[in-house]
């Protein structure tokens, strides 16, 4: 059975729908992301899944606990990292994982070690006693996944886990998730507007204006759309592209200031199989495949980052 | 009652946080003493003319004791269930909404740690009474203690029901000059309610901070005389535990509600 397991989700805030019918599944141990523009509804459905939102309809089930009629089953089951940050400025690291503990009414014996070993996971063990306010926005991060971590859930959620860090942080925090899943075998569900992260996740779901658009794997995404482009220059085009159609059943276009390009669906096997048969001396070799952005174009007809100058922090909309 | 590892925890999480933000101490400790020593000596000279004998020089005073330590107690209960609304403006409030505890459990939790934070703070005032000539003993100490409690619990429950519909600190202010300080004037604090004009003293007797810094005067102030009590103390009593009652169910339910 499916870890999640989500149908026909709707939420409206004052008649605009800002999640409509939205539906996916994800399995036990994969990560998940969830792609889409700011305001596409991946924060909503995130609230709604983790009980802190209550659905206008539809069903969401975590762990085999209804969202809804369930929601003590599913805050066990889960562990959240939010967009924002969530500590305690005034406490210690190593007190907000205590508090955490006490919260998820962890068994004493176990707390102690338990917190160490996360601290040192996510290398804080030697500031374990400062206070959170005197960390860098990285350690906070850090300091949050080793949170949600604690109470040892079935899935970890991350709300645009790398939002507001620098390249560097965002990387680290994103080879850390990778190693996570690998020791805890987790799930992780993640919601995320840059590409590379997409790409990292097992599986993605595309989302934009409260409706999911599509949901594969990233590699699967990406064939999907017509394939990878091969660019070649060479010592006589005319000849090249001749040789091209009729010796290999391509389909190059000249193009006008010199070079070929020609689509294919995998890339990287053609083009030994190209300069095999090409009796032309080929000067250079291109080969570029789609990327997610191209697929998020295709799919929906604009760039993901358009909107990339609105504020990022604007909340979404939440309630107790 | 619940009380469990939730809400020895939130207990907890508060006392560090007050402890550690000295300015804060400092403030709830120096405030009362600004009052009872500065405004209490320039207005006694005023209310309570001295005798040529010496006499009633600290009659004003000690009418202020029992309205400072209801100021004290106001203030630092409504403060402290303002952490909520500091909480949910730094997104901690989440990480208690999506554990898997009640959200009894959470109002518990910071009803608990206000009052407790308000008795401790009531009752450090006590340790002026000697030096103003109220004179406590043992008895008196107990009988604060229990009544200091029920009013710093009915204030924190008032305060958590406001809290739970504050969405932003701006909303603090207003708060404070709207409900907090009348509160305060109008409780007998800083005269007898008897002299007000009908529309005030109405308000006086719906304000539970009235009942309050009755029941205080009747045990710091048994003496009498026109600057004493002016309620029965069961009454007291009972307007505040009803009044504690109804908040806290209020209050409770405003935070059991999902979006």
């Amino acid at each position: 059975m499916a870890i999640i397991e989500v149908r026909d989700l709707v939420k409206s805030y004052n008649g605009l729908p800002a999640v409509n019918g939205v539906s996916f599944s994800v399995e036990e141990g994969e990560i998940f992301g969830f792609l889409g523009p700011n305001g596409a509804g991946k924060t909503t459905t995130i609230n709604i899944l983790c009980t802190l939102l209550a659905s206008d309809s539809g069903s969401s089930m975590v762990n085999g606990f209804d969202s809804m009629t369930e929601p003590h089953g599913v805050r066990s089951s889960i562990g959240l990292v939010f967009q924002e940050m969530t500590l305690d400025n005034e406490l210690t690291a190593y007190e907000n994982l205590k508090f955490h503990c006490y919260l998820y009414k962890m068994k004493r014996a176990l707390t102690a070690q338990r917190i160490e070993e996360l601290l040192a996971v996510v290398g804080l063990s030697d500031r374990k006693n400062d206070l959170v306010k005197k960390f860098s926005g990285g350690m906070k991060r850090r300091l949050e996944i080793a949170r949600g971590l604690l109470h040892r859930p079935k899935v970890l959620f991350l709300d645009e886990p790398t939002l507001g860090l620098d390249p560097q942080t965002r990387r680290n925090v994103w080879e850390f998730i990778a190693d996570l899943r690998a020791r805890e075998g987790n799930t992780v569900f993640m919601t995320t507007h840059y590409m590379d992260e997409a790409e990292a996740c097992d599986r993605i779901a595309i989302i934009d204006g409260g409706r999911i658009i599509a949901c594969d794997t990233p590699e699967n995404l990406k064939l999907s759309l017509r394939g990878d482009t091969i660019s070649l220059e060479t010592e006589d085009d005319a000849k090249a592209c001749l040789e091209l159609k009729e010796g290999l059943g391509l389909e190059p276009t000249m193009i006008k200031d010199g070079g070929l390009t020609l689509i294919v669906e995998h890339g990287e096997k053609e083009i030994p199989r190209i300069l095999k048969g090409l009796s032309v001396g080929v000067r250079t070799v291109n080969l570029k495949r789609p990327t997610l952005d191209d697929v998020f174009l295709h799919m929906t007809g604009r760039e993901i980052r358009e909107d990339k100058n609105m504020n990022r922090n604007s909340r979404q909309p939440f309630r107790r | 009652m619940i009380v469990n590892n939730a809400v020895y925890v939130i207990v907890m999480r508060e006392f560090k946080r007050f402890f550690r933000q000295r300015g804060r101490l400092l403030t709830t400790l120096v405030r009362p003493l600004l009052w009872l020593f500065i405004v209490g000596t320039g207005l006694s000279r005023l209310v309570a003319p001295v005798g040529d004998d010496g006499s009633g020089a600290g009659e004003y005073m000690q009418f202020l004791l029992p309205g400072v330590i209801g100021m004290t107690i106001l203030f630092s209960s409504i403060f402290s269930t303002m952490s909520v609304v500091w909480d949910r403006e730094f997104g901690f409030l989440r990480e208690m909404l999506v554990a898997p505890v009640s959200r009894l459990t959470i109002v518990v939790g910071k009803l608990l740690s206000g009052t407790a934070l308000s008795l401790f703070q009531g009752m450090m005032l006590l340790i002026v009474a000697p030096f103003i000539g109220v004179e406590i003993g043992l008895g008196q100490v107990i009988a604060m203690v229990f009544l200091v409690s029920l009013v710093s619990f009915s204030l924190t429950a008032f305060g958590l029901f406001i809290a739970a519909h504050l969405k932003s600190l701006e909303g603090f202010n207003v708060i404070m000059n709207f409900i907090i300080l009348p509160m305060f004037f109008l409780s007998g604090a800083l005269y007898p309610v008897e002299h007000l004009p009908t529309p005030l003293k109405l308000v006086t007797y719906i304000n539970p901070l009235s009942y309050g810094v009755d029941a205080f005067k009747h045990v710091l102030l048994p003496g009498g005389g026109r600057l004493s009590a002016e309620f029965p103390l069961i009454l007291d009593i009972i307007f505040v535990s009803v009044f504690a009652a109804v908040m806290m169910a209020l209050s409770a339910r405003a935070f059991s509600k999902r979006g």
